[in-house]
């Protein structure tokens, strides 16, 4: 385990690599997520407005 | 539409198909049904090439273990080059047909294109370091992947600094079918020029210059990016068309259904 993270003594350039690419990954999914509730809300919330409209 | 019939009627099936699902509603639903599958499916490559590419792959007889950046590394500037070709062929359709679907598609795989570019700049620059004993270097394939990096920012912020939103469509198409030209000089750049920047290894013609057991993980996870990208991009689309569509009788009908 020891020799496998220390990856040939290239560990610094290696891990980083890695590591930076699952941070950006993971931005990215949390971005989708927070493109879907944002919209989901904006529905609710327009149809919500559209509905106090009517009743007037 | 009355003259949809006259208009369309003589058109082959494939143009009516893909009429059909350029509609919102349509993609919306489409990708609704295709995204669980291709989640799972993504899932599964990535933590199998991962699997492989860390743990399987042999040790390169010249670079040693630090060759391993190869598979964050190329995926990511396939991918940089990919979500490109993408955007700009969307742009053509939105520029030509006026196709929603096309304008939505592009813009969000704008913010993608620009991670994945900005991840094979980074990760090249870790890989540079031991190998070349740079960070960085002026080189033609360096250099022409940092121009697409700032191609993404210019299309992003053209969006964003126009009001007007189909003025922005409009400016930020235009850009990214002039700055398609440099997709062939990214991917030409290391036979082109004198580069420091190691030549194709895997898109070759005749045999890659790479070991299968190197090469399996690789496309694995080129896969997987890919994939990755693709799922993103159909759930950022499908959020864009609830927000266009939010009053249209299709959205109000699925949320009062509680099926958004």
């Amino acid at each position: 385990m020891k020799e496998f993270l220390a990856m040939g003594g290239y560990a610094v350039y290696v891990w980083p690599s890695f590591g930076l690419t699952f941070i950006v990954m993971a931005l990215i999914v949390l971005g989708s997520r927070l493109q879907r509730s944002r919209a989901v809300d904006m529905v609710k919330r327009k149809s919500q407005i559209d509905e106090n409209k009517t009743d007037h | 539409m009355g003259g949809e019939n006259t208009l369309y009627g003589e058109l082959s099936l494939v143009f009516r198909w893909f009429h059909k699902l350029a509609s919102l509603k349509n993609f919306y639903r489409l990708a609704e049904i295709l995204l669980p599958w291709l989640t799972g499916l993504c899932v599964i490559l990535l933590a199998v090439g991962l699997y492989r590419g860390l743990f399987v792959a042999p040790t390169d007889y010249e670079q040693g273990e630090s060759y391993r950046i190869i598979y964050v590394h190329v995926p990511s500037a396939w991918m940089s080059m990919f979500v490109y070709v993408v955007m700009a062929f969307c742009s053509g359709l939105f520029l030509v047909w006026k196709m929603k679907l096309a304008d939505i598609v592009a813009e969000v795989s704008a913010p993608m294109g620009a991670a994945f570019t900005f991840l094979a700049l980074s990760t090249g620059s870790l890989w540079g370091k031991p190998m070349w004993g740079t960070w960085w270097e002026w080189d033609a394939r360096l250099t022409s992947e940092l121009i697409l990096l700032f191609l993404y920012i210019g299309y992003m912020a053209l969006r964003a600094g126009i009001d007007n939103r189909n003025t922005a469509a409009k400016a930020a198409a235009i850009l990214a079918l002039v700055g398609v030209v440099n997709i062939p000089i990214i991917h030409y750049s290391v036979e082109w020029w004198n580069t420091l920047h190691q030549p194709a290894s895997i898109t070759k013609f005749d045999k890659p210059s790479i070991h299968i057991s190197m090469l399996i993980p690789l496309l694995l996870m080129a896969l997987g990016f890919t994939l990755f990208y693709v799922v993103n991009m159909l759930s950022r689309a499908r959020s864009v068309i609830l927000e266009r569509e939010a009053s249209t009788s299709w959205v109000r009908s699925r949320l009062e259904g509680n099926r958004l």
